[in-house]
C-alpha cells in the first residue's frame, strides 16, 4: 500500500474555485533504467490519475515516464456543494490506489 | 599601512567567518523554496506519514510501540537538534537513526533496521520535524574529541581530486561549480527529499555524493569518520534553524 497525501481546502463557500493537492509514494520506475547485473528494469509507472466528485470525473491525468517518483499532481475545481471525492492512480503492475476525501461546503 | 594590514587578517580568515551563516534554502530556486514551504506539495510528506505510522505500531518481542514509551512524539521537540550525540550508555557518540536502531533492537527487541532504510529514515524525519524552526545546538564538552576529529577529517583533503570538504564549503562558498553554487554546507534540513535522489536521504548519503563528487572512497554509513563529521558540521552550523524535512536540487 503506497503512502498518500490529499490535502483538500477547509472553510470553503459556495462558488469558490479552490486548490487540491496530492501526493502518493511511487517509485516511477521508467523501463530504461538498468540493474547492476546489467538487465533492464521493468516499466512501473502511475499511468493515469482520476478525480471524481460524486461520481463525475472533474480531473484526469494521463502520466508518462519522464515523470519523477512521488508524483505531486494538483488541480483546480469550482466547489458547488459538499460531497465525497474519489482519487484513483492506476498502475503498470495493475495497482489502483483508491482514497477517498470529504469536500465540506458552508 | 593599516588598510593592507587589515586586508591581509580578512584574507586568512575562512571565507565562511565572514559572511554570516546562511542554509542552502537562501540558494533555491523560489519554486523549489515554495516546494519546501508548503507541507501539501513537499514529498518528504509521504516519510512523516509513514513515520506517524510506525511510532504506534507495537513490534518485537516487546509488543511495545515507540508511543508506549515515548508517548506523543511531539515530547522529542528539541532532540534532533542535538545530535549525534554522547550516549554514556553506548560510550560514544551515536547518531539520531543509530538510536532509533539501538531502541528497535534492544528496546522493542525487533529485528534489526539497516541504516538508510525506509523506516528509520521515515521515523528520522519524522523525530526531526518535530525541533523544526530550533536552532542547532554546539557540540557540548562531552563531544569534544569526535568534534575535534571531525574537524580534522573536514580539512583532510582527499581523492583523486585532492580537495577537501574545507576547500569547498570554506574557501569557495557563494562561487558556482557546474550548474551549482557551493553552499556553506550545513546540515538543516536532513533527512531530507533530494529532487535529483527522488528520494528522501540522510545528512551521510548526501556526504557520500561529496566524497564520491571529488573521487574519493566514501565511508560507510554510520561509521565513526561520518559521525564525527556530523557533529563537526553541527557545531559550525549551530544557530542555523532546523529545516527537517527540508527539499534540495
Ligand atoms: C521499551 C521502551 C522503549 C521503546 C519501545 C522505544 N524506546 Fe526509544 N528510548 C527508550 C529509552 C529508555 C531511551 C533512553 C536511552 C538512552 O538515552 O540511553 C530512549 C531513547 C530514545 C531516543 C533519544 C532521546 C533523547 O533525548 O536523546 C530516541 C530518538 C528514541 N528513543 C526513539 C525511539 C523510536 C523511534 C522508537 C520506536 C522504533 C523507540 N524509541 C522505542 C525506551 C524505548
Ligand atoms: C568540489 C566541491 C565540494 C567538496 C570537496 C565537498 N562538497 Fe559538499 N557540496 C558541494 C556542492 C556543490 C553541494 C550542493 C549540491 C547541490 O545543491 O546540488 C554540496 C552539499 C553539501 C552539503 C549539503 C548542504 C545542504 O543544505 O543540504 C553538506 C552537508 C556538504 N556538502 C558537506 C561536505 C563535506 C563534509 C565534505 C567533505 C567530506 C564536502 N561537502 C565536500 C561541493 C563540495
Amino acid at each position: 500500500m503506497a503512502s498518500v497525501l490529499i490535502n483538500v481546502p477547509k472553510a470553503v463557500r459556495k462558488g469558490d474555485v479552490i486548490e487540491i493537492k496530492t501526493l502518493i509514494s511511487h517509485p516511477m520506475e521508467t523501463g530504461f533504467r538498468s540493474a547492476p547485473d546489467g538487465k533492464l528494469i521493468p516499466r512501473d509507472i502511475i499511468y493515469r490519475f482520476v478525480c471524481t466528485f460524486e461520481g463525475v470525473e472533474i480531473f484526469a491525468a494521463d502520466l508518462f515516464p519522464a515523470i519523477s517518483a512521488n508524483p505531486f499532481i494538483a488541480f483546480t475545481m469550482r466547489a458547488e456543494r459538499s460531497g465525497t471525492l474519489t482519487f484513483r492512480w492506476l498502475d503498470d503492475k495493475g495497482g489502483a490506489q483508491v482514497e477517498t476525501a470529504r469536500l465540506d461546503v458552508q | 599601512m593599516r588598510s593592507l594590514i587589515l586586508a591581509l587578517c580578512l584574507m586568512s580568515l575562512p571565507a565562511w567567518a565572514q559572511a554570516p551563516k546562511t542554509s542552502s534554502f537562501d540558494l533555491m530556486k523560489p519554486e523549489t523554496q515554495a516546494m519546501q514551504r508548503d507541507d501539501a506539495s513537499n514529498p518528504a510528506m509521504l516519510w512523516i506519514a509513514e513515520g506517524r505510522t510506525l511510532w504506534s505500531e507495537k513490534a518485537g518481542a516487546s509488543r511495545k510501540a515507540c508511543a508506549d514509551c515515548h508517548g506523543d512524539v511531539g515530547s522529542l521537540r528539541g532532540v534532533a537538534v542535538r545530535y549525534p550525540a554522547f550516549k554514556a550508555t553506548q560510550h560514544k557518540v551515536i547518531t539520531l537513526d543509530q538510536q532509533i536502531q539501538i531502541c528497535r533492537v534492544q528496546e522493542q527487541k525487533a529485528d534489526p533496521w539497516a541504516l538508510e532504510s525506509r523506516p528509520v529514515l521515515a521515523l528520522s524525519a519524522l523525530i526531526g520535524l518535530q525541533s523544526r524552526g530550533l536552532a542547532l545546538l554546539p557540540a557540548t564538552p562531552a563531544e569534544a574529541s569526535t568534534l575535534a576529529q571531525g574537524r580534522a577529517l573536514y580539512e583532510e583533503r582527499r581523492g583523486q581530486m585532492n580537495l577537501s570538504c574545507a576547500q569547498c564549503h570554506d574557501d569557495n562558498a557563494g562561487k558556482s561549480l557546474g550548474g551549482a553554487v557551493i553552499p556553506q554546507g550545513h546540515p538543516t534540513g536532513y533527512p531530507l527529499y533530494r529532487l535529483e535522489w527522488q528520494d528522501l536521504g540522510s545528512v551521510e548519503r548526501r556526504l557520500r555524493n561529496c566524497m564520491v563528487g571529488v573521487r574519493s572512497e566514501p565511508y560507510p554509513y554510520g561509521s565513526p569518520e561520518m559521525v564525527a563529521l556530523e557533529v563537526f558540521l553541527r557545531d559550525r552550523a549551530a544557530g542555523l534553524p532546523l529545516e527537517t524535512p527540508a527539499i534540495r536540487p
